[in-house]
C-alpha cells in the first residue's frame, strides 16, 4: 500500500555544523539495512528529511522491520506518494487513503499541509481548510479537532505529493559510525550482546572478541556466539569477531595461581588481549556487559582490579542495570533465546566455589608474578592464532 | 583432514552407499506417489511392497504386520497412545521400565496427564529389568507392557521373551511392546516366538536413512492410528509414504542381516578387546554387561574425575566421535536416566562416555582411540573443577 517512507530523526538535528555528517551516515545505514529486504530502494536526503522510496515491489512489513533497527531514526512514516494532478484528484486520493486506513472509525483529525513547492495554487492554510471539508463530506464519522486530534493528515506538496498519517517509532539513538569504534568482549551470556547493542545505539561501531577454550568449551558454544553477534549486527552493522583460543592461558593460570583468584586473573588477561585487538583496529574503548555486583568478578573491587590492566576506557553500558532489566532488553532485541542455550563458556569452567569478591590489586599482581615464565609467550600465541570472522 | 573414527553408532550410522544409490534413483526417476493411479504410482507402490516383503522375511511375519512410520519416536508414540486409546475401556494401567528412551518416557508423561496410570519397573545394577517386579506390577486393568529390547546408553539386553511370557500368562489380552531401536540389526528377533505384539524400529541406526522406521503390529492387535489424513497404509498411518526412505531402510536391513552371525561375533570381539584395554586406565568403570550378556555395540565407561563433555571434545579434536553418557551442562544438569537408574554414583554421572560400534569399525580405529584415551584422561585429570 505504501510506496515510500519519510524518516524523521531526532537528536541529529541538534548537531549544528556537523549535522551533515550524521545525516549522511544515517542515509548510509538505512541503505545498508534495506539491502536485506527484497526489492530496490532509493534513499535520499532532502531539506532535513530522509526519504525512502521503493523503486520496485517490496513488502512493507519487511521494510519497516529493517528500518526499526536503524539507530538515529525517531519516526518512520509510511507514505502514499501521488503525482500532482490538481487539487480535486488529490482530495480523492487523500479520502481513499483515509478510507482504507480508518473507515468506520470515529476519529478526530487535523490536516497538516506543507507547501514546499511554492508554485502550488493553494497555500498551506488553504489546503488545510479545503481538504478538511472534503474529508468531512466523504467521511461523516470523522470530526475535526485542531488541538488534540487522533490523527494528523499530513500532506506535503513537493515535486510529488506525499500523504501520511502514521508515525511508527524507530529505535532512536544515533547512526552507527558517527561515534568511532569500540571492542566488545562478547561471551555467550545474556549481558554482553545487550552491552554491544547499547553502545551501537549511541552511534558506536563495534568489533568483538570472544574467548573460547576447547576442549572445555564446545564448537556449539562458539557457533552460539557467532549467532549472537549476527543478531547484534542487525543493529550495529557488520562485526569483526576475533575468536581467541584461551585454553592454554587458562590452564597455566590454574596451575600457577591460587584458585580463588583464577577468574579475576583470567579477566585481566582477557582485557589485555581484547585491548590488543582494540588498538590494532583503531577502537577507542572496550565494552563489557558488566553490572556492579552481579558476580564475584563484577564487584567494585573486582572492576577496579580488572580495569587496571587497560589503557583504553572500559565502557560498561549495563553498569547500573539489574539482571531483569538486562533480560528485558535482550528479549526486545532478540538475543535472549540464543543467550540462554546451555553451553558452557570459558568463564565458568574452572570457577572456584568461593572466588574472591574483594580482590586486592597488589595481591593479584603478586600472584601474577608466578606466571612470569611463560605467560607472555602464551598471550602472544593466543593473539597470533586468533581467528577473525566477519559477521554480518 | 584427520582420519575420522566414528564411535557414535548408537546415535546414528553412516548410510550404506548401496542404500544411497537406490534412494537417489527413486528420488530422481521413480518419484511417483504410491497412491497415484498411473504407472508412476504403481512403480512407487512396488518399492513399498518389496520393502514390506524384505522386512517381513527378516521378522518371519506377515507383510501386513509392518507399518511404516517416521522413525523410532513415532513408532513408540503410536505403540503407547494408539493402544491406550484403543484399550481404555479395558483398563488404564501401563507398565514400562525406568530406562526407556524419552520417546517412551515423555509419552507416558502425556498419558499420565490424560488419566492413565504408569508403573515404571526398576532395573538392577547392570540395567537388567527385574522380572519379579513385573509380576508384582501386573493388574487386571493393565493394558500394555513395554520393555525395551536393548538399552541405548549401557550394554544390556533385556529378558524380553521371558517378560512377554509372564505377561501373556497373566492375561493374554495385555499388549506387549518392545522398543527395538537399538536391537534390530544386532539380534535376530522373531516377534511371534517372543510373544511380542508391537515392536519399534528405526532405520538410521542400521545404516539406513533418517526420518523413517516402522512399527511391527501383530495381526489383530488392538491399536488406533494417531495420525489422520488421506488414509494411506489402510488408514493406520496417513501421509504419503516416504518411498525412498522405506526402500532404503529395507535394503539397509537386508544388508545388516547378511553374514549376520559373523559380523556380530566380530563386534563382540571388538567390544571385549576395547573394554579390556580401556579398563586398564585407572579410575574407570564399565557400565552394563560384559560379553554376550550385553549388546555387541554399546560400551559405556565412566572415567573418574574427568568431565565427559570435555573428554568428548578432546577426542573430537583427534577426529574421534563419541557421545557423553549424559547430556549435561553447567546451567542445567540433564543427567541420564539409565545411568541413574542402574545406580551409577553421582560423581560419575557426568563422567561417562558412550562408545558405540558398528561393523565397519576396525581394531586399528579402536587402538587409536585407546591411545588417545591413555594420553587425554591423565591430562584432563590434572585440571578439575573444585
Amino acid at each position: 500500500m505504501y510506496k515510500a517512507f519519510l524518516i524523521k530523526y531526532g537528536e541529529i538535528g541538534t548537531k549544528g555544523k556537523n549535522r551533515y555528517i550524521f545525516e549522511d551516515m544515517l542515509v548510509h545505514q538505512i541503505r545498508h539495512a534495506l539491502k536485506k529486504v527484497e526489492g530496490t530502494f532509493d534513499v535520499t536526503k532532502e531539506n532535513g528529511r530522509i526519504y525512502v522510496e521503493g523503486t520496485s515491489e517490496f513488502d512493507d512489513e519487511d521494510a519497516i522491520n529493517a528500518l526499526k533497527k536503524v539507530f538515529g531514526i525517531l519516526w518512520i512514516c509510511p507514505m502514499l506518494q501521488v503525482k500532482d494532478e490538481g487539487f480535486d484528484k488529490l482530495a480523492e486520493d487523500v479520502v481513499d487513503y483515509l478510507k482504507t486506513m480508518y473507515k468506520g472509525k470515529k476519529m478526530t483529525f487535523k490536516v497538516m499541509a506543507r507547501r514546499a513547492r511554492k508554485n502550488y495554487p493553494l497555500d498551506s492554510m488553504g489546503i488545510n481548510m479545503a481538504m478538511g471539508e472534503k474529508i468531512l463530506d466523504a467521511m461523516p464519522e470523522m470530526t475535526v479537532d485542531v488541538h488534540n486530534p487522533d490523527i494528523y493528515v499530513n500532506i506535503e506538496i513537493r515535486s510529488r505529493i506525499n500523504i501520511y498519517t502514521e508515525l511508527i517509532p524507530g529505535p532512536g539513538g544515533m547512526p552507527v559510525g558517527t561515534n568511532g569504534k569500540a571492542m566488545l568482549l562478547l561471551s555467550g551470556g545474556i549481558d554482553s550482546p545487550v552491552a554491544g547493542y547499547m553502545v551501537a545505539k549511541r552511534g558506536v561501531k563495534i568489533d568483538a572478541v570472544y574467548f573460547h577454550a576447547p576442549p572445555y568449551t564446545s564448537e556449539r558454544a562458539k557457533e552460539k556466539v557467532i549467532d549472537l553477534a549476527r543478531i547484534v549486527t542487525q543493529y550495529s552493522g557488520p562485526i569483526n569477531l576475533h575468536v581467541v583460543n584461551f585454553t592454554d592461558i587458562q590452564l597455566y593460570i590454574y596451575e600457577k595461581c591460587p584458585h580463588d583468584e583464577l577468574t579475576i586473573i583470567m579477566r585481566r588477561y582477557m582485557m589485555k588481549i581484547a585491548e590488543h585487538f582494540a588498538k590494532e583496529s583503531d577502537c577507542l574503548g572496550l565494552v563489557t556487559g558488566e553490572s556492579i555486583g552481579q558476580v564475584a568478578s563484577q564487584t567494585m573491587h573486582s572492576l577496579l582490579v580488572t580495569n587496571a590492566v587497560c589503557e583504553l576506557p572500559v565502557i560498561r553500558p549495563l553498569i547500573g542495570f539489574d539482571k531483569q532489566e538486562i533480560i528485558d532488553i535482550s528479549e526486545k532485541i532478540g538475543t535472549y533465546e540464543t543467550s540462554i542455550l546451555p553451553y558452557e563458556d570459558c568463564c565458568t569452567i574452572f570457577v572456584a566455589k568461593h572466588p574472591v569478591t574483594k580482590p586486592n590489586k597488589k595481591v593479584i599482581e603478586k600472584s601474577e608474578l608466578k606466571l612470569a615464565e611463560k605467560i607472555d609467550e602464551l598471550v602472544k600465541t593466543a593473539i597470533d592464532t586468533t581467528q577473525t570472522i566477519w559477521v554480518e | 583432514m584427520k582420519k575420522e573414527i566414528y564411535l557414535d553408532n548408537s546415535a546414528t550410522t553412516a548410510v550404506y552407499p548401496e542404500v544411497v544409490e537406490l534412494m537417489s534413483k527413486i528420488m530422481l526417476e521413480d518419484y511417483g506417489n504410491p497412491s497415484s493411479k498411473h504407472n508412476k504410482g504403481v512403480e512407487a507402490e512396488h518399492y513399498i511392497t518389496q520393502a514390506k516383503e524384505t522386512l517381513a522375511s527378516i521378522l518371519k511375519c506377515d507383510k501386513k504386520e509392518i507399518l511404516f512410520t517416521s522413525g523410532g519416536t513415532e513408532s513408540d508414540n503410536m505403540a503407547f497412545i494408539g493402544t491406550a486409546l484403543a484399550n481404555k475401556r479395558r483398563g488404564n494401567h501401563i507398565i514400562t521400565t525406568m530406562i526407556e528412551h524419552p520417546a517412551i518416557l515423555e509419552t507416558t508423561v502425556f498419558l499420565e496427564k490424560n488419566g492413565f496410570e504408569i508403573t515404571y519397573l526398576p532395573v538392577d545394577s547392570t540395567g537388567c529389568v527385574k522380572l519379579d517386579s513385573l509380576r508384582e506390577a501386573l493388574r487386571p486393568e493393565t493394558i500394555l507392557v513395554s520393555i525395551m529390547y536393548a538399552n541405548n546408553e549401557v550394554s544390556v539386553v533385556e529378558p524380553v521373551a521371558e517378560a512377554a511370557a509372564i505377561v501373556k500368562e497373566y492375561n493374554p489380552e495385555i499388549i506387549f511392546h518392545t522398543d527395538a531401536v537399538q536391537a534390530f540389526g544386532k539380534y535376530r528377533i522373531i516377534p511371534k516366538r517372543e510373544n511380542i505384539d508391537l515392536m519399534s524400529v528405526s532405520s538410521h541406526k542400521l545404516h539406513g536413512p533418517k526420518g523413517v522406521g516402522f512399527l511391527y503390529i501383530k495381526d489383530k492387535t488392538k491399536i488406533n492410528p494417531i495420525i489422520f489424513g488421506g488414509g494411506q497404509q489402510k488408514g493406520m498411518r496417513s501421509g504419503t509414504e516416504n518411498v525412498p526412505g522405506i526402500a532404503g531402510m529395507a535394503l539397509a536391513a537386508k544388508m545388516c542381516y547378511e553374514n549376520f552371525d559373523e559380523k556380530i561375533e566380530k563386534l563382540y570381539e571388538l567390544k571385549e578387546y576395547f573394554v579390556g584395554k580401556v579398563l586398564e586406565i585407572p579410575g574407570t568403570t564399565f557400565n552394563g554387561k560384559r560379553g554376550h550378556e550385553g549388546t555387541p555395540h554399546v560400551i559405556s565407561i565412566s572415567f573418574e574425575n574427568v568431565r565427559s563433555e570435555v573428554l568428548l571434545h578432546s577426542l573430537e579434536d583427534k577426529g574421534i566421535y563419541v557421545s557423553s553418557g549424559s547430556a549435561c551442562s553447567s546451567n542445567k544438569p540433564a543427567l541420564s536416566g539409565t545411568l541413574k537408574a542402574i545406580g551409577v554414583k553421582n560423581n560419575l554421572l557426568d563422567s561417562t562416555i558412550r562408545f558405540s560400534l558398528c561393523t565397519q569399525n576396525t581394531k586399528e580405529e579402536l587402538d587409536a582411540t585407546i591411545e588417545a584415551l591413555n594420553e587425554l584422561v591423565p591430562m584432563l585429570r590434572r585440571y578439575t573443577r573444585h
